[in-house]
């Protein structure tokens, strides 16, 4: 009797668990596609939306005033070029002693406490960033710089040049270090000589991400290089930069500005995207390649 | 060849030789360098925290902690208080969370459970896409796509349905804490999501065997043993979100409508910490409005500071008390 009772009940459980099952995972693989649609989105309408615009002039060209047809953002592509270059400048070689620094000494007190000042760095908001660098920069100048700008995402970028190298650093065999030392090369020569050049691929890769990230923020440039709609070159004068330009376009409230919003919105696209998808490629194949 | 003029180099006798000894061949130089370098970046953090706190000393004295809980934000007449901005961002951050955690754990359980390594890979290499598209271009997107496209039919559905709640009361705006939230939300998943893909995929197979064993559907094992078995790294994974979403500034400034009102409704432009620094800080004319700005960015800091901490505590234990294994 509770034999004949139990079994339907039991069946129809089992049939339940295995729908909750098809059910659940079929949500889960829903929610995978589900986050490339935005992906996809925004790229398919940046580039059909800024393609329109885009010319050999929109490279070339200054920016034209509201109304005037034509015009670029020459003077952006070399603000954003030279204030990531500055960023580069100042944060790869630190960020690689640093990293050096780490991996040498990973449970020193001074080595975890800077592990945990390069975490607490990559959370800090970019537009605090932003404050610092005016703090530190602007006010003491008493005018918006390039350079302010410069040093704002050289700050950005640190962590990623210092977390990068650390991990490609940890990666170098160690037989390649005892071999350089047995040989009587200084510690210095190995590290510099021997253990970054085996790393370097991987260093690349991360001065790749982090290049592009800064190269598409926005926030800390609003008070540290201004923007400027002239022609500069000059690192204690404001600068104007991509994705500022990009949002100076973007919150006016003119038709052709919209246009021209698109258009650049597509430039700074393709920088990024194609930097990040290169350095990561990079780091599948090689990834590949060793596991072989 | 190479080896012997080494060699003679490193026996130089007299004073350079001894010097070259004593600095052990640049050595100390290198490890001095070393050092003031990785103690530099340290410096760099603390000298971020100080130049906000020197900066925001006029509001801290003249509104003390009151400046947190008060709820006039008026240049003219010089009083500032920061509690709009406060809330602004909880409600669009939490809000972002409540939308962003169902989907990044499926993301993450997917990517590290079900999909073949093809797609997995190729999937993971999207959502890390997504997490590269510059904030301001979720701006632009959001601004004349997103929101006239998806957040205001949505808005209009939930105030004519819901409409009776403080919470979607009209009238129904296109920029809105809504638009704000769902914006933030996208932009959260790829943290999200890749942090629990990598905590799911260290859990050790041994759980996962003895679940399937024991006769649990793979659903079962999944949100009966690898859910639990993660769940602090999980909970970091969040906090990371979090802390994402709270200084997200470009996107949600061209999205939110910039709004002061202290309406409950989710449906009405609001304003966060961070979107009030871009809008007025170039516009801030004296030093006690600037300098309250600088105090808005303070409380940022502090906070998102407390979350990393938080966060890395609980995903460096995951880290800790899951032995290295290897998943074939």
């Amino acid at each position: 009797m509770s034999g004949s009772t139990r079994r339907p009940s039991g069946r129809a459980r089992y049939t339940w668990r295995k729908l909750t099952n098809a059910g659940m995972l079929s949500l889960t693989g829903l929610a995978a596609f589900l986050a490339v649609v935005p992906l996809v989105w925004i790229v398919v309408y940046v580039a059909s939306q800024g393609a329109r615009f885009l010319s050999v002039d929109f490279f070339t060209k200054l920016p034209t005033p509201v109304g005037v047809p034509g015009g670029g953002i020459a003077n952006a592509l070399a603000g954003t070029a030279i204030l990531v270059g500055i960023a580069g400048a100042v944060s790869i070689p630190i960020g690689v002693l640093t990293a050096f620094y780490v991996t040498d000494k990973p449970s020193t007190p001074l080595g975890l406490a800077v592990r945990f000042g390069t975490d607490v760095l990559s959370g800090v908001p970019s537009i605090v960033v932003g404050i610092f660098a005016y703090t530190v920069v602007v006010l003491p100048m008493k005018r918006f710089s390039a350079l302010s700008g410069g040093l704002a995402l050289a700050v950005i970028m640190l962590p990623t040049v210092i977390r990068a190298t650390e991990e490609m650093l940890r990666l170098v065999p160690n037989d390649l270090r005892e071999a350089s030392l047995a040989l009587g090369a200084p510690e210095w020569k190995t590290s510099l000589a021997v253990m970054l050049p085996a790393a370097l691929n991987g260093v690349i890769t991360g001065v790749m991400l982090g290049v592009a990230r800064v190269a598409g923020e926005t926030a800390p440039l609003l008070f540290t290089s201004f923007g400027n709609p002239f022609w500069s070159t000059r690192l204690d004068q404001p600068m104007a930069a991509l994705p500022h330009t990009l949002f100076t376009y973007a919150i006016s409230p003119y038709k052709d500005w919209h246009a021209k919003a698109w258009a650049t919105a597509l430039v700074l696209m393709a920088l990024v995207l194609s930097l990040n998808i290169v350095a990561r490629a990079w780091t599948m194949l090689r990834q590949a390649r060793l596991r072989g | 060849m190479a080896v012997t003029i080494q060699a003679h180099r490193l026996v130089r006798s007299g004073w350079a030789g001894a010097l070259a000894r004593r600095m052990e061949h640049g050595d100390i130089l290198f490890r001095w360098l070393l050092v003031a370098v990785a103690g530099g970046v340290l410096l760099l953090v603390a000298a971020v925290g100080y130049e906000l706190w020197i900066n925001s000393a006029l509001p801290r004295a003249q509104f003390g902690v009151g400046f947190l809980s008060t709820t006039t934000w008026d240049p003219v007449v010089r009083e500032f208080g920061a509690l709009p901005f406060i809330l602004g961002t909880l409600i669009t951050s939490l809000l972002a969370l409540v939308l962003a955690i169902p989907v990044s754990l499926g993301i993450a359980i997917f990517l590290s459970e079900l999909a073949p390594p093809w797609l997995s890979t190729l999937l993971g290499f999207l959502v890390e896409l997504l997490a590269a598209v510059p904030s301001v271009v979720y701006g632009l997107w959001g601004l004349f796509v997103f929101v006239p496209i998806v957040v205001r039919p949505v808005a209009e559905a939930l105030n004519q349905t819901l409409g009776f709640t403080a919470l979607f009361a009209g009238p129904v705006f296109g920029p809105s804490r809504l638009a704000a939230s769902l914006i933030l939300a996208i932009m959260i998943l790829p943290t999200i999501s890749a942090v629990s893909r990598d905590v799911f995929r260290a859990v050790p197979n041994s759980q996962r065997e003895a679940a399937l064993a024991l006769g649990a559907t793979e659903w079962e094992m999944i949100s009966q043993v690898l859910v639990p078995y993660g769940l602090s790294g999980i909970l970091g994974a969040v906090i990371l979100g979090l802390g994402r979403a709270l200084g997200e500034t470009m996107a949600v400034t061209m999205v939110i409508g910039n709004n002061l009102d202290l309406t409950p409704s989710l449906l009405h432009p609001g304003y966060t910490m961070a979107s009030i620094i871009a809008n007025e800080f170039t516009e801030a004319t004296y030093d006690l409005y600037l300098q309250s700005l600088i105090e808005i960015g303070l409380v940022l800091f502090v906070g998102t500071l407390l979350l990393n901490l938080i966060a890395r505590f609980l995903v460096w234990q995951v880290a800790r008390r899951v032995p290295q294994e290897v998943r074939a």
